[in-house]
């Protein structure tokens, strides 16, 4: 049996194998508006991962006897296109597929104001094009942006991000390769203002130690998301600041 | 926000009023098709993708060769297998579950251009006969429909092969060993589709959403490189009449060219 | 009292804007004495309320309101209207009829079919119920002429202008009826589609520029100078014989 060498996650410099340090995250791109059906969208691109976010609604509910007489009914739809992952995936939606759906819906619910709609329905869609990992967290950060880019009232937009244990070390934001590698992976969703967790999962061990060090980096993680996040919202709302600007200078 | 994607009566109406002059609410010609952007390679785990954007419609596409059996009938030929999704994000029209009559034929469509018009060489894709082959699987996506899927679909479906490629590769006592390096899939045609609509008797390219809400009748002509027809199919309760075939046909022909060029860099 | 912006920047929901002395306005909420933004918008701080003019929002039924609907659906005693909300409105046949419904006698899809368009007041909604609508007013009814054009809800104060300035400019130099929907729809009516076109490019103009200042006499310079170009062009084929 012949052995084959395995490449290092991390070298002894601490880089890893994209070239970025433990508590880097990776580049990530986002843009607001992108859809033109939708009430709301959102794409983002997180290192490989390139993910769409589209929302419908408040609208009526279908079928009927599912709406709720105090709040909008929050339906959320995770699914990965066939050509998203190495080995060609079947269209159909698979578990894991209908669990993300549930713990994403779960992410997002607290950041909502479905109180406002009664009788209604929000219906979201994260649609995985590509997946290098982390597409969970992606998607609940592209997720938020649709719902605010729909004018659906947020108490705050949600971030995620994940962070885990790599031969040893604590690292933030792992790809598909360090996930199945390393020892293990840890998805969090965060809403900043209320100091809310609303995503968090594991698979791996952890000591208690390194367990708390992992949240507080994914924490960190998430609140530098958010910044980004804000940042793609106010740039898609651009021309509307330029006028404010003009204004000022006018009085 | 919308509960319907159906046109006002008064707009419908106005539509089909100024295709009897011969003219479009847009101010597109009738063979006109609406502005086109083609992007490749946007999917690197993809072994090819393109996203083609026509007008407002938006469909992208995704390519995968897998090893996988041959069919029986035809043991040393690798296998095309195409399949459409409407993903529901594309409009307040699609709901999500397994494939409905209209992606089904979106797909065939499809596939039936490629297929009859031997674009790509299923032989040269036998790497054991009757037992190993290669399988092309051509995914659309559809993420936002105004209009038109076919010709959208089947052009970003060309572009997306035309981007494919595939891993090198020995063949070790029946196993596939990978070899670094790739080689782009090789193309011997280029088949492209064009879709008509029939509205008060006229006959209109690319019919977008609401022209497509009030048409009798749709007809899809799939023509190859050498202006040959390899794939047609009529859609919708109404009907052409044999003029109006041998109309379409002609400018078929003319748009296939036109559109072709888009895609095919030589 | 602190506030954290200026006035007229641009927040996003979220955004702390004020703390414990100031009330929430629209596109607000307070928690533990701050408020926060529930939108992306404009905030703006007036006198000791702070709120956000929100830059994306769908239209909530208001009774009172004159909106333009779609019929989508012929009941059984009604029709289902779109109304662009997120709610479905309902038009009951009594209401259009003025008359108690009798099923055997009147045909529904022949007073309003699938399709067609309708101007209507809103004169009941509430939490537990859908909106109803009614026809009975003279200026209500089916629309059977005319263009639409949707506008964002929130601009729809600007088309209309302080004390209907901007609408009364609208109708004055396009020759056209302005309907206005407090549900984001305008429906233009003219003598010309020119005419019609004039008016729905003055009101995509007023809805990407609504909160410049002295944009309705802009909007009119605009419009003005369309027109005065159009009888150039036509003068000068006049002049030169050939026919358009």
């Amino acid at each position: 049996m012949s052995q084959k060498k395995q490449e290092k996650l991390i070298d002894e410099n601490g880089v890893r194998l994209d070239g970025r340090k433990v508590n880097e995250l990776r580049p990530l791109k986002i843009e607001v508006g992108v859809l033109g059906n939708a009430d709301g969208s959102a794409y983002i691109e997180m290192g490989k991962n390139k993910i769409l976010a589209a929302v419908y609604g408040p609208r009526e509910v279908h079928p009927k006897h599912l709406a709720l007489p105090d709040r909008a009914l929050l339906r959320c739809r995770y699914h990965m296109a066939p050509f998203s992952v190495q080995e060609r995936k079947s269209p159909a939606p698979s578990r894991r597929e209908m669990e993300l759906s549930k713990v994403i819906r779960e992410a997002l619910e607290p950041s909502v104001f479905i109180e406002y709609y009664p009788r209604t329905s929000i219906d979201l869609f994260i649609e995985v094009l590509q997946a290098d990992g982390g597409t969970r967290c992606a998607g609940i950060t592209v997720a938020s942006l649709a719902l605010a880019d729909a004018g659906i009232p947020m108490r705050d937009l949600v971030a995620a991000c994940a962070a885990g244990k790599v031969e040893g070390q604590i690292v933030l934001d792992l790809t598909d390769v360090e996930d199945k590698g390393g020892e293990a992976d840890m998805p969090l969703a965060f809403m900043p203002n209320a100091n809310a967790i609303t995503l968090l999962q594991m698979d791996g061990m952890l000591t208690e130690e390194e367990f708390e060090q992992t949240i507080s980096l994914a924490v960190e993680g998430c609140k530098q998301v958010y910044q980004l996040q804000k940042e793609a919202l106010k740039a898609k709302y651009m021309a509307a600041k330029d006028v404010v600007k003009e204004e000022a200078t006018e009085e | 926000m919308t509960a319907s994607i159906m046109a006002a009566r008064i707009k419908q109406k106005r539509i089909a009023q100024l295709i009897a002059h011969g003219k479009r609410l847009d101010e597109r010609g009738p063979n006109d098709h609406r502005q086109i952007q083609i992007e490749t390679g946007l999917i690197e785990r993809a072994e090819g993708s393109a996203r083609v954007r026509l007008g407002k419609t938006e469909v992208l596409v995704g390519i995968k060769i897998e090893v996988g059996e041959p069919f029986l009938d035809v043991p040393n030929e690798g296998v095309l297998t195409v399949n459409a999704e409407l993903v529901p994000l594309a409009s307040p029209t699609f709901e999500a579950g397994p494939p409905d009559e209209n992606s089904i034929e979106l797909a065939r469509i499809v596939d039936r251009g490629i297929r009859e018009s031997k674009a790509i060489d299923l032989g040269s894709l036998c790497v054991e006969p009757g037992k190993k082959v290669f399988v092309v699987f051509v995914d659309i996506y559809v993420l936002n429909h105004d209009g038109n899927l076919i010709d959208a679909s089947a052009l970003a479906s060309l572009a997306a092969l035309l981007n494919t490629k595939m891993f090198n590769y020995d063949v070790k006592e029946g196993e596939i060993k990978i070899k670094p390096g790739y080689t782009p899939l090789p193309l011997r045609n280029h088949p492209i589709a064009v879709t008509f609509a029939k509205i008060n008797d006229k006959l209109i390219a690319d019919p977008w959403l609401e022209e497509e809400q009030i048409m009798d009748a749709r007809l899809t002509m799939t023509v190859d490189k050498d202006g040959k027809i390899c794939a047609l199919q009529k859609g919708g309760y109404g009907y052409f009449t044999t003029q109006q075939v041998f109309e379409a046909t002609k400018i078929a022909v003319e748009k296939a060219e036109e559109l072709r060029k888009l895609v095919v860099k030589e | 009292m602190p506030v954290f912006y200026e006035r007229r920047q641009l927040v996003t929901p979220g955004d702390l804007l004020a703390e414990n002395d100031y009330m929430t306005g629209e596109n607000t909420y307070r928690e533990n004495g701050k408020i926060y933004a529930t939108r992306v918008g404009l905030v703006d701080y007036e006198e000791r309320r702070v709120s956000v003019v929100a830059l994306k929002a769908f239209y909530l039924p208001m009774v009172g309101d004159t909106i333009i609907g779609k019929v989508i659906e012929v009941g059984m005693s009604g029709w289902t209207i779109d109304i662009r909300a997120p709610y479905l409105a309902m038009l009951r046949a009594s209401d259009a009829l003025e008359r108690p419904f009798r099923p055997q006698k009147d045909d529904l899809p022949s007073i309003f079919d699938v399709g067609d368009l309708v101007i209507a007041k809103i004169v009941a909604y509430d939490r537990t119920r859908d909106p109803l609508l009614t026809i009975l007013e003279p200026s209500l009814g089916k629309i059977t002429r005319g263009q639409m054009v949707e506008v964002t809800p929130t601009k729809i104060p600007r088309v209309i202008g302080k004390k209907g300035s901007m609408i009364t400019m609208l109708k004055q130099e396009t020759g056209c009826q302005i309907t206005i929907g407090q549900n984001g729809l305008v429906l233009v009516s003219g003598k010309t589609p020119e005419d019609e076109r004039l008016a729905l490019m003055a009101i995509r103009k007023i809805e990407q520029e609504a909160h410049k200042s002295g944009l309705t006499d802009r909007v009119a310079e605009m419009i003005r100078r369309e027109k005065g170009e159009k009888e150039v062009v036509e003068n000068v084929t006049k002049e030169t014989g050939k026919t358009d």
